[in-house]
């Protein structure tokens, strides 16, 4: 695997993130005219204490629209990126059986903490190339009819579930659209809702309206710190009510799609830290962060019958929103 | 009065945008024929020179469907709050104030029971002069109740859908309401409960992408909108013009996305034969 510093080079760096890149390359170069200099490691190690409290000070005070940036940074870890550090033994499996096999949702059974289970995610791709064939992680109706073809077996022979959610939405094409993305998303709801094994969800970048819902049906919901999810994107929203499009970031505030937002709305259970700086400073890390998080929820959720967790997974959703009903007038049937 | 209610897409054959007609005259919008409003509210808003299906008012079409005099409505005091603090141009709470006196409801949802051609049903039915129909918590929420009596007291499930999908307005809430309604669904599947889903012009977003097409019987009318993604959205992404016809209810018929495409003044009868082959055996035996 390459070395963290290499990584930071590598892969682009957003605006807000530049100050602390830009000293970490200073670090580098002092670094390899230093030697055995006393002075120099003293200022190399002063100036690392600096980007650690520089990046601490920019990450404190994050914007909803800087998270939405993070949250789709061309770097961060992807669905593969996690299933490979925390299973063992993953077999991906491919086709909805129907039609045709969509590169932009992975799945497959593998060994968590030595016992199988079925992983299931949109997949994005890190090169431009990737992208064309995972399609940016914008699943067509057959990738939904693959999720749920994988997740039916995995009821059937009793494994749990874990998906991965990290897609800009369900992709909105010609083709899409005669083969039925509405009904393959629906579908996908209506049928885990009522699974028989454990289900949990893991938004690990962009949770992108009923494309990312319809793999987040769960008993279980955790979102990583710097991930988002929403109803639309912030630049659809911006179109629609502002009908602007530069009030992308007004729209990204005003929706509350951060994590921390999230689990003030009661949306999901469990905000799972980052490594410092987001995911793609260190990949491991966060993986490990997250496999701890996930074990946690699993062990619990085991304990349950199926029909305890088809009836807790039922009551979590049926007590989403927010209204009020005022009881002056009863109706009586 | 005027004389004729003009709107922007008078000349646009099957426009987007369909309005529900006011005014002494109308202009139809299918074939450009003058009518007398009191004609086409006659014939359940449905031209009768070339059947273009105007949008029809929500208590007219509760009106054209239930049986006369056995629908009770129900759930009328569940209203919105303002769950994110939401504000765009105008603050949330003041738009759904602003829907709630134009269009007499107080959310885009009308829902209750009755019967329709004798047959008991539980019935929801979108009210789209109330914000493009869109669904937040309130939607889900009864639309959740439709199905759930409907489960309790193993009756159909009549749900017709006008709406534009979910209401950004109460964000990621708006998005599980999707899941709330589904799993509701998933239950009456469970328990061998009808579910009819009647898709109106225009049945897009959320609400295409939930219960709208987990209908037992998906039925739509003439030339409706339904698809999951907006056509300019896909207009964006693909970036060439789209089939003539595209997301229209005769697209997905074709497609084999619908059951049925039913004319407006059809409907009743055509809702009472289904529900009657579709009622189960041994529910109905120990029903009467």
């Amino acid at each position: 695997m390459a070395s963290k510093e290499a990584r930071v080079t590598e892969t682009p760096v957003l605006e807000f993130e530049r100050p602390v890149v830009e000293l970490e390359r200073k670090i580098q170069e002092l670094r390899e005219f230093a030697g055995d200099s006393r002075d120099m490691q003293r200022e190399i190690r002063s100036l690392e204490t600096r980007v650690a409290e520089l990046q601490q000070e920019i990450f404190a005070d994050l914007t909803p629209w800087q998270t939405v940036l993070l949250s789709r940074h061309a770097g961060r870890p992807f669905t593969l990126d996690y299933i490979s550090r925390m299973t063992a033994e993953f077999t991906e499996l491919h086709g909805d059986r129907r039609f045709g096999d969509d590169p932009a949702i992975v799945g497959g059974f593998a060994l968590f903490d030595g016992s199988p289970v079925l992983c299931v995610g949109h997949q994005k791709g890190r090169t431009t190339k990737e992208n064309v064939t995972r399609n940016f992680g914008m699943p067509k109706p057959e990738g939904y009819r693959k999720a749920l073809r994988l997740m039916e077996m995995a009821a059937r022979f009793g494994k749990p579930i874990i998906c991965f959610v990290d897609t800009p939405g369900a992709y909105p094409g010609v083709d899409a659209e005669e083969r039925g993305q509405a009904e393959a998303i629906a579908k996908n709801l209506e049928v885990m809702a009522g699974l028989p094994v454990p289900i949990l969800c893991a938004v690990i970048g962009e949770g992108g309206s009923g494309g990312a819902l319809a793999l987040g049906v769960a008993d279980r919901i955790v979102m990583l710190e710097y991930a988002t999810y929403s109803v639309i994107t912030p630049e659809g929203c911006a179109a629609i009510l502002w009908r602007d499009d530069d009030k992308k970031a007004d729209a990204a505030a005003a929706m509350k799609l951060t994590a921390s937002d999230l689990l003030r709305l009661r949306i999901v259970d469990e905000v799972v830290s980052e490594a410092p700086g987001g995911a793609h400073r260190d990949f491991d890390a966060t993986a490990r962060n997250l496999t701890v998080s996930l074990r946690h929820h699993l062990t619990e959720l085991r304990r349950l019958s199926p029909g305890e967790l088809q009836e807790q997974r039922y009551q979590k959703f049926r007590e989403m929103g927010a209204f009020v009903e005022s009881t002056e007038r009863p109706e009586s049937r | 009065m005027a004389w004729y209610k003009r709107t922007q897409d008078d000349d646009e054959v099957a426009g987007e945008k369909r309005s529900v007609p006011v005014g002494v005259f109308t202009k139809c919008p299918g074939c450009r024929e003058t009518l007398l409003t009191a004609d086409l509210k006659a014939n359940a808003d449905v031209c009768p020179k070339c059947d273009h299906h105007f949008l029809m008012g929500t208590r007219a079409r509760v009106a054209l469907i239930m049986d006369e005099g056995s629908f009770v409505e129900v759930d009328t005091r569940i209203e919105s709050l303002d769950p994110l603090g939401f504000r765009d141009s105008k603050r949330y709470p003041d738009r759904v104030r602003a829907a709630w006196r134009q269009a007499g409801t107080p959310d885009a949802l009308i829902s209750g029971w009755g019967t329709v051609g004798a047959v008991p049903v539980e019935a929801g039915f979108f009210a789209f002069e109330f914000m493009g129909g869109s669904m937040g918590s309130v939607v889900g929420e009864k639309v959740t109740r439709v199905f759930e009596r409907a489960l309790e007291r193993r009756v159909p499930a009549l749900i017709f859908c006008a709406s534009g999908g979910a209401r950004m307005q109460e964000g990621v809430l708006s998005l599980m309401q999707m899941a709330k309604t589904s799993a509701a669904i998933s239950r009456m599947r469970q328990a061998a409960v009808p579910l009819v889903s009647i898709l109106l012009h225009p049945t897009t977003g959320g609400v295409a992408a939930s219960f709208a097409m987990l209908g037992d019987v998906i039925v739509a009318e003439p030339k409706a909108l339904i698809g999951f993604a907006g056509a300019r959205v896909i207009q964006n992404t693909i970036r060439q013009s789209l089939p003539p016809g595209f997301q229209r209810a005769e697209f997905l018929l074709k497609h084999g996305f619908v059951d049925c495409i039913v004319h407006r003044r059809e409907m009743k009868d055509s809702l009472t034969r289904l529900m009657r082959m579709l009622i189960p055996t041994d529910t109905r035996a120990t029903a009467s």
